[in-house]
């Protein structure tokens, strides 16, 4: 098939194609899952904003938004993670073990070696623990939700055979660099969760890779029949799914300068990061949402912790507001592609 | 002949688990040919292009393309030699875009990055090739209707230089003006020199479009025939032409018809027209009719499992409107589905579990063990002739007949007034076949109105008192016991309408 050129134009036919792509990109941003994500971000923020503020408390002070930056980092880089698997139509509820086991690990190896030497290893590491999932879901065709559980299972129980508490290790420059430096408001590791989200935004759009995510979301089965190697794009996404966890990881040990067995699973990044990405309107059964929605998602729960934080809300009432939130925006989305379809 | 044929199909046979479905079958496609393929529900058609598309590659005979023999382990392999296929399901991503699902898989590439433009241009340019300009290749293909999903599906195979386009029964889900721009489209192709295999059973649109026809029927070719030199009434014969064989038990006798139990008045749905007809009690009614008429969706619709938009259901005189199956159960219509075992059976629970799941769910326990005409399992069983090891058996270690026997005992148990059979005897063989007929007759003479549908006509014209004919949503005739095959494959073809208007 041969592919032509656009012939030459005059100023008005190309007036009319420039108008007609901005319609185009008004229908795709308006299509896309993750307006309503920012609408509904807006709308808590200023609530909070509001509700704070009656309280007496400071909501838009330098020191708060920091704080909202700050805490939306760990969250934010598993769940951007966790939004590759759950566009594929799978999932991973290893990543709070693992990023437990990579703090410790990145503290055990920066006390016996150098910064450069230990974070090498510990993505290694989430790459061999992530190839492991995909191979496991693919090749033995045991459920995601199975083969993450379990896998959850198996690191849990490596990491309280290694250690009784906390690792110490972590050099004091990485953890100042990357735990505490800050460029005006933007703290470094947001920098860090900014450049993750930029990789893993364009892997998703301009590569063929990300194009095969969604192809294999949609439906594995017309990706087999359109001659896609489907194990390959699920087990490449769990790859990378591991080392948005491992980098989560690395984060908190330089944050807390040290390693904890249970920084993973007292954050409850599992079910947290799986909350993120469907609260970013990325739909569960895969094909549909994208890193924009999630990092709205992750948004929206920063504010939303930091205003219970304000409030000194009790841990339960907590829960069941952040419970009703992500109920009603998974209801909201359900309506949304219903009229759609 | 000057130049090698585009495709030449010689002896295909095809075996499912010993079971030979295609038995030796020649087919050949010129270059710029519309070839028809016309036959039966289960006549093979759609097999034969499985094995041309590598999806069930053929057991024996030889494939050539341009005279070289080829071979299709799977899918890509065809689609890498230019065979298209678009099915009657479509093979798109809904959440995608038009461009994003042409070149799903193989996307062009500007060093490690997908080039975005030039799949868009691409696709433009194919979409211009075929003059469609109703949407563009960033549309959602999600807001895409199903006509111009297809277009989407023949423009993904023109992107793979298609020379070979199967075109799967592609009018079935269109509404009359799309078929129009679909015909189109078509004869596009056909210019650009591309060989298309049409299968369809519409006669009307057969003789429209096509340059030659070819009829199967029971996984062989009939006769290869030229669309100038045939017309409808020969093809019909051709494609039925059986002798009526096998058992029936005996009809009805006027004694036998109680009063109307069942009365469908004007019902509509996005599927079908103003359907109208009456089932006494005590009578077998035939619903003939295509894949895709609308044979289904009037047994849905009566059975509350999908809305209608305007007419009445009647049952013993009175209307009703039910909303769900369970108030169609509660008023006493029972429903054989066509699959039994996806939608009929709870096929890893035990003989009595399922033969109670409909009585269970429409009357309490206490109630039932007190109601009049409840069964035991064991009774149940004998009724039906059930031969399995005990109740508490797996429904899927039974044979097919023996778990239609189920959810005849599970319908049975909750004693409908009406019984809605779905192709009551598919999958099942022969010796089970007669056991399930007299059952339905059984069934009728104790005073159930019974609306059997089948696309096996020898069955539904040795058990039907009447049979109804439809034909693209609407009741196309009705006629009475002992019509003839040909005569329900005109009406319903639509071949009667044509010659009529004609």
């Amino acid at each position: 098939m041969s592919v032509v050129d656009s012939p030459e134009q005059s100023p008005g036919a190309r007036a009319a194609a420039r108008k007609q792509r901005v319609a185009d990109w008004r229908v795709g941003m308006l299509a896309s899952p993750a307006a309503p994500v920012y609408g509904a971000l807006i709308g808590i923020t200023v609530l909070a904003w509001i509700v704070v503020t009656i309280d007496g408390g400071n909501f838009l002070t330098t020191g708060n938004i920091v704080n909202m930056l700050q805490r939306s980092v760990a969250l934010g880089i598993v769940s951007l993670g966790q939004t590759l698997v759950i566009l594929l139509g799978s999932l991973d509820l290893s990543v709070a073990a693992l990023i437990s086991l990579s703090s410790l690990v990145t503290a055990q190896q920066m006390q016996d070696g150098s910064v450069i030497g230990a974070l090498v290893i510990v993505l290694l590491m989430g790459a061999g623990i992530g190839l492991a999932n995909g191979l496991i879901i693919t090749k033995l065709r045991v459920n995601a939700f199975i083969a993450t559980l379990g896998m959850a299972l198996i690191l849990g129980g490596i990491i309280q055979n290694g250690w009784n508490g906390p690792q110490t290790g972590v050099s004091d420059g990485f953890s100042s660099n990357l735990g505490y430096t800050r460029f005006g408001i933007i703290p470094m590791s947001f920098i860090l969760f900014a450049v993750v989200a930029a990789v893993i935004w364009f892997v998703l759009r301009h590569t063929r890779f990300g194009y095969r995510i969604y192809a294999v979301g949609g439906s594995e089965d017309v990706s087999k029949l359109s001659g896609l190697r489907t194990h390959r794009t699920i087990i490449g996404a769990h790859i990378l799914c591991s080392l948005t966890a491992v980098i989560t990881g690395i984060f908190l040990a330089s944050r807390l300068k040290a390693g904890t067995p249970t920084v993973g699973s007292d954050g409850g990044y599992d079910l947290e990061s799986i909350a993120a990405v469907v609260l970013g309107g990325t739909a569960l059964s895969g094909g549909r949402g994208g890193v924009i929605g999630t990092i709205g998602g992750v948004f929206i729960l920063a504010v939303l912790d930091n205003v219970f934080n304000q409030l000194e809300f009790n841990s339960f009432l907590r829960d069941v507001v952040r419970g009703i939130i992500i109920i009603a925006a998974v209801a909201v989305y359900a309506r949304r592609t219903e009229k759609k379809a | 002949m000057s130049e090698p044929l585009l495709l030449q199909m010689q002896g295909i046979k095809k075996s499912f688990v010993g079971v030979e479905v295609l038995h030796g079958v020649d087919l050949d496609l010129r270059a710029g040919e519309i070839h028809a393929i016309v036959g039966e529900n289960g006549a093979g058609k759609s097999t034969l292009m499985k094995t041309l598309a590598g999806v069930h590659p053929p057991t024996e005979g030889t494939i050539r393309i341009n005279g070289e023999e080829v071979r299709f382990p799977h899918p890509a392999a065809a689609q890498a030699a230019g065979v298209g296929i678009v099915y009657q399901e479509f093979n798109l991503l809904p959440e995608r875009n038009v461009a994003e699902n042409v070149f799903v898989g193989r996307e062009p590439r500007k060093g490690p990055i997908v080039d975005g433009r030039k799949m868009e241009r691409d696709t433009a340019a194919l979409l211009e090739e075929v003059g469609e300009t109703s949407f563009g290749p960033r549309t959602p293909v999600r807001w895409l209707s199903v006509a111009q999903q297809q277009v989407v599906e023949i423009i993904k195979a023109r992107s793979l230089n298609a020379r070979i386009l199967v075109l799967d029964e592609p009018t079935a889900a269109l509404a009359e003006g799309e078929v129009e721009l679909l015909f189109k489209l078509v004869r596009r192709l056909q210019e650009l020199g591309v060989g298309i295999l049409y299968i369809s059973h519409r006669l009307r649109e057969v003789f429209q479009l096509s340059d030659r026809i070819t009829v199967i029927k029971d996984g062989g070719v009939v006769r290869t025939l030229n669309t100038a030199e045939t017309n409808q009434r020969e093809l019909v014969n051709l494609m039925v032409g059986r002798e009526l064989d096998g058992y029936f038990p005996e009809k009805g006798t006027k004694e036998d018809l109680g009063d109307v139990r069942l009365a469908v008045k004007g019902v509509t749905t996005p599927l079908l027209k103003d359907v109208s007809f009456e089932v006494r009690a005590g009578e077998i009614v035939g619903l003939a009719g295509l894949q895709g008429s609308g044979r289904t969706e009037i047994a849905r619709a009566i059975f509350g499992a999908d809305p209608i938009t305007s007419g009445t259901i009647e049952i013993d005189g009175k209307p009703r409107r039910f909303r769900h199956p369970r108030q169609a159960i509660r008023a006493g219509i029972g429903f054989i589905t066509e699959d039994r075992k996806a939608e009929g059976l709870a096929l890893a629970q035990s003989i009595a579990d399922n033969m109670m799941l409909a009585v269970r769910t429409v009357m309490p326990g206490r109630k039932r063990r007190n109601a009049p005409g409840i069964m035991t399992v064991k009774e149940l069983a004998e009724v039906t002739e059930l031969r399995a090891r005990g109740p508490e058996q797996e429904v899927r270690f039974l044979s097919g007949g023996n778990q239609q026997k189920v959810v005849l005992a599970k319908w049975l148990q909750t004693q409908p007034g009406i019984l809605i059979f779905d192709e009551p005897t598919r999958g099942i063989d022969v010796g089970a076949k007669a056991g399930i007929h007299d059952m339905i007759r059984k069934l009728a003479k104790d005073g159930v109105a019974v609306l059997m549908i089948s696309s096996e006509l020898p069955e539904l014209i040795g058990m039907s008192d009447r049979i109804l004919v439809m034909h693209e949503g609407r009741l196309a005739g009705e006629l009475p016991a002992g019509a003839t095959e040909p005569q329900i494959m005109e009406l319903a073809t639509g071949s009667h309408e044509e010659e009529v208007a004609a």
